[in-house]
């Protein structure tokens, strides 16, 4: 009875949160955005580490707030919108790839050359 | 015959209870799956912003134009007005309508100041040379930032009508359904925003 209770209120706190989850949340934030951008301000991370340092940095703050302020997780009422979640980081990530590795390969071997325009024009 | 008819209203009144029960929680979902096609809206907007970022049209870079003490404030304001919403739910939770209403006004103060920075940084942009004419660089910029300013600006829009709702109608239903998905939109704003300052401003000066 008490532990059915215990655990009904578990699961209440995980779908809401608890000013605990939200303080936690919150410090958590504010420590890595610090750092995000003391890596660059502060100019002590070697220059070639630091995009990926702040690339890390994002992606434990954006997992901070998914799941300590959007209440992501693994619980059954969580379930369906981790799983909606996770279907859309596949899709964002295939965009994001995608569209710069083609854009890439595009400006690395398609450069403009030394043709002028009107040479262009006449289709020489 | 005279049981099924005195049975038929409350069958249908269970019925209706059920089914405003479901269709309370598959508000929220369904509000989600939108959000998550808001992402790819986003996600299309930084891919566009990444293709282009070099391509400044021998115009001012992300270097020579951002100052990231300004950005890191409106960070601040933007993430200390997630957790105060965090507060605001709390309080709705706990049925306290003045508590939530309190909260939400101080989420609409500070998501009306980072608003507020933002404008005053775009104009100071523009009145630079460095409006969204001036480059692909700055034409991503400014509809990729810009898109985020506007979804915040309707959730500051959203928010007073909430708080006014809560004024109106007590904590119902309706009140906390609405609530439960507008704290979605402005915790899911404060997401896009990480993705903004990492990828748009300290990349930008990198």
């Amino acid at each position: 009875m008490s532990g059915s209770s215990v655990a009904a209120h578990a699961a209440h706190d995980a779908s809401h949160g608890s000013v605990k989850s939200y303080v936690v949340g919150f410090g958590l934030s504010l420590v890595l955005t610090a750092l995000s951008f003391g890596t660059l301000m502060s100019g002590l991370v070697p220059h070639d580490m630091a995009l990926g340092t702040i690339t890390i940095l994002a992606v434990v703050q954006l997992l901070v707030q998914l799941v300590f302020f959007l209440h992501l997780g693994a619980a059954p009422e969580q379930r369906n919108n981790t799983v909606i979640f996770l279907l859309s980081t596949l899709l964002i990530a295939t965009i994001v790839s995608g569209s710069l590795w083609v854009m890439h390969n595009a400006n690395v071997n398609m450069m403009p050359t030394q043709m002028t325009l009107e040479r262009a024009m006449s289709k020489d | 015959m005279n049981v099924s008819v005195t049975s038929i209203p409350v069958a249908r009144a269970t019925h209706e209870h059920g089914h405003a029960h479901d269709a309370g929680s598959n508000t929220v979902l369904g509000f989600w799956i939108y959000l998550m096609s808001d992402c790819l809206i986003f996600s299309c907007l930084f891919a566009t912003f990444g293709v282009l970022a070099e391509n400044t049209a021998g115009g001012p870079s992300g270097r020579e134009l951002f100052d990231l003490p300004y950005v890191a404030g409106e960070t601040l304001l933007l993430l200390i007005s997630s957790f105060t919403f965090g507060m605001a739910a709390l309080g709705m939770h706990a049925g306290g309508r003045d508590r939530m209403i309190t909260w939400l006004a101080i989420t609409f103060l500070f998501g009306a100041g980072f608003i507020g920075m933002e404008l005053q940084e775009f104009t100071h942009l523009i009145a630079e040379g460095a409006g969204p004419g001036r480059s692909a660089f700055l034409s991503a910029y400014f509809t990729l930032v810009g898109t985020h300013g506007l979804h915040v600006t309707a959730g500051l829009g959203w928010l007073a009508v909430m708080m006014h709702q809560a004024i109106r109608f007590g904590l119902d239903d309706v009140v906390r359904r609405r609530v439960a998905c507008l704290s979605l939109f402005w915790h899911f704003l404060d997401l896009i925003w990480i993705c903004v300052f990492t990828f748009v401003y300290l990349r930008g000066v990198l």
